[in-house]
């Protein structure tokens, strides 16, 4: 291990940041375990948004710190490490994806081998196909390639599955259960319950910028019959 | 140094693929000057050169200029609008490869205009440029390009992705036409030449001038200064619009 780097994938401590007069995180503290998918889970407007644009380096927190194995997230050195599937309006369209994936890898120092890359994404197939052309289920799973095709050891998913039918999302549940199991660690936002139970060991409950509860998707539930009446509650008491 | 290449050759294929783009951008200066020069221009003359090698500088200039507030502007705030570039940077890529792709791209497409600016002057205009002069002229109005490079980043980082292309115009061409680049500057008015003194791109087509002794013979140094300062202005702005984004929300 480097001297100044740490095996915690990413540790929030107290960070804070306001828009103006709306306080988006207040003093949210997180640790990501190696080897967990951490589902961050809130409603809309809750903070997850701004939390993942913190710890990518994109907005600088009011006050606390954020880590990615111990370093600061806009070193070039952090980002080596991660991967990120951000909600992108749109992505250029008249590359293909081998193209996409092509360049993207060229970033990294260590990346994986592009027909790795298209297997894991599950694009075997529609490599010569431009995005544009590409059905949503797919473009999600090109913006997944993206995210993976650096071998990343931590992995952001920004509510990978908004908008897709359930057989895509089923589909991408799988891909990244797959990348998980290879001990790598996932940050996954989502209001979808269902997917939080699906795909995580641990579940944090974000409400108006912190954590209000953690813990395995069991322990959230308690002795509510599902974890929705266990998150509404949640809601309600906090 | 492979990134940048890549992100070179990309920007590259993304332009062939959509022609709908590049070929206006690449047309509108050679269909503006054969309409002014060549067809109204014939058998007149400005700063002691016929018209239609006069025009020949203006519009090189209008050219590039357009190339880099279209290209590099117009295409830096849609992607930045639609969440592209903040894909883009959370990979270790080095931020300034996206924009040296994008000002790469910017200086191929000026070289394209003036290249086809020189060969419709040459067969429809009856311009006479030595290769030295041609190459001289080429060299300046690339180089000038950064100076409006440096002008689209700024654009981009302040204005809205979807009113990006109609400001630009609004930048565009007034700036071109009080710059004297569609007809000659001494044809505006006194208080609108001395006006143009505070527009890069009169500065740019004065230097282009120059090259075939038809500037208005105020110091290259003046020029090139002014171009200079006018590229540090408008980085030091796009800068502070990068800088804001980071502090900022969208979506």
């Amino acid at each position: 291990m480097l001297w100044g780097m740490s095996n915690i994938p990413a540790q929030f401590t107290g960070v804070r940041k306001n828009y103006g007069t709306v306080e988006a995180l207040r003093g949210l503290d997180l640790t990501i375990r190696p080897g967990e998918l951490l589902s961050l889970l809130g409603a809309n407007g809750a903070g997850k948004t701004t939390a993942v644009r913190a710890l990518l380096g994109l907005i600088k927190p009011g006050s606390g710190r954020v880590e990615v194995f111990g370093g600061d997230p806009r070193d070039a050195r952090s980002r080596t490490r991660l991967g990120a599937m951000l909600q992108v309006a749109r992505v250029p369209e008249t590359l293909r994806v081998r193209e996409h994936i092509h360049l993207f890898s060229s970033y990294y120092p260590d990346p994986l081998p592009m027909p790795e890359v298209i297997a894991a994404a599950g694009l075997v197939g529609l490599e010569r196909r431009k995005f544009g052309e590409l059905s949503g289920g797919q473009q999600k799973r090109v913006l997944f390639a993206l995210a993976i095709c650096g071998n990343p050891d931590l992995m952001i998913l920004d509510e990978p599955t908004v908008g897709l039918d359930v057989e895509a999302r089923r589909a991408l549940w799988k891909q990244i259960r797959a990348f998980v199991a290879g001990g790598r660690s996932v940050l996954l936002t989502t209001h979808y319950l269902a997917e939080a139970e699906a795909l995580a060991d641990r579940v944090a409950v974000i409400h108006r910028g912190v954590v209000v509860k953690e813990g395995s998707p069991r322990d959230i539930k308690g002795d509510s019959a599902t974890l929705e009446d266990a998150f509404i509650d949640l809601l309600e008491a906090s | 140094m492979r990134t940048y290449l890549l992100e070179i050759k990309y920007e590259l294929v993304k332009a062939l693929r959509m022609p709908q783009y590049t070929l206006p951008t690449l047309l509108f200066p050679v269909l503006f000057y054969v309409f002014f020069a060549v067809v109204f221009g014939s058998g007149r003359q400005a700063g002691g050169v016929k018209m239609a090698e006069y025009l020949v500088a203006t519009y090189g200039t209008f050219g590039v200029m357009g190339a880099a507030l279209f290209g590099f502007g117009v295409g830096v705030a849609i992607e930045r609008g639609q969440g592209w570039l903040e894909a883009k940077r959370t990979t270790p890529m080095p931020i300034q490869a996206y924009f040296v792709a994008k000002m790469a791209m910017a200086m191929v497409f000026s070289t394209i205009i003036v290249l086809l600016l020189f060969a419709v002057g040459m067969y429809c205009g009856g311009v006479s440029l030595t290769l030295p002069m041609a190459a001289q002229m080429l060299g300046i109005l690339v180089a000038g390009s950064v100076t409006f490079c440096a002008l689209g980043l700024a654009l981009g980082f302040i204005v809205g992705p979807n009113s990006a292309a109609p400001i630009v115009n609004l930048v565009y061409l007034p700036m071109a036409v009080l710059s004297g680049l569609w007809v000659p500057i001494q044809a505006l008015p006194r208080g609108l030449q001395d006006f143009a003194l505070w527009l890069p791109p009169y500065h740019l087509s004065q230097l282009a001038l120059g090259v075939i002794g038809a500037s208005r013979g105020e110091s290259p140094a003046l020029h090139a200064g002014a171009l200079v300062v006018g590229a540090l202005l408008f980085s030091t702005l796009a800068y502070a619009g990068f800088r804001r984004d980071e502090g900022k929300m969208y979506g």
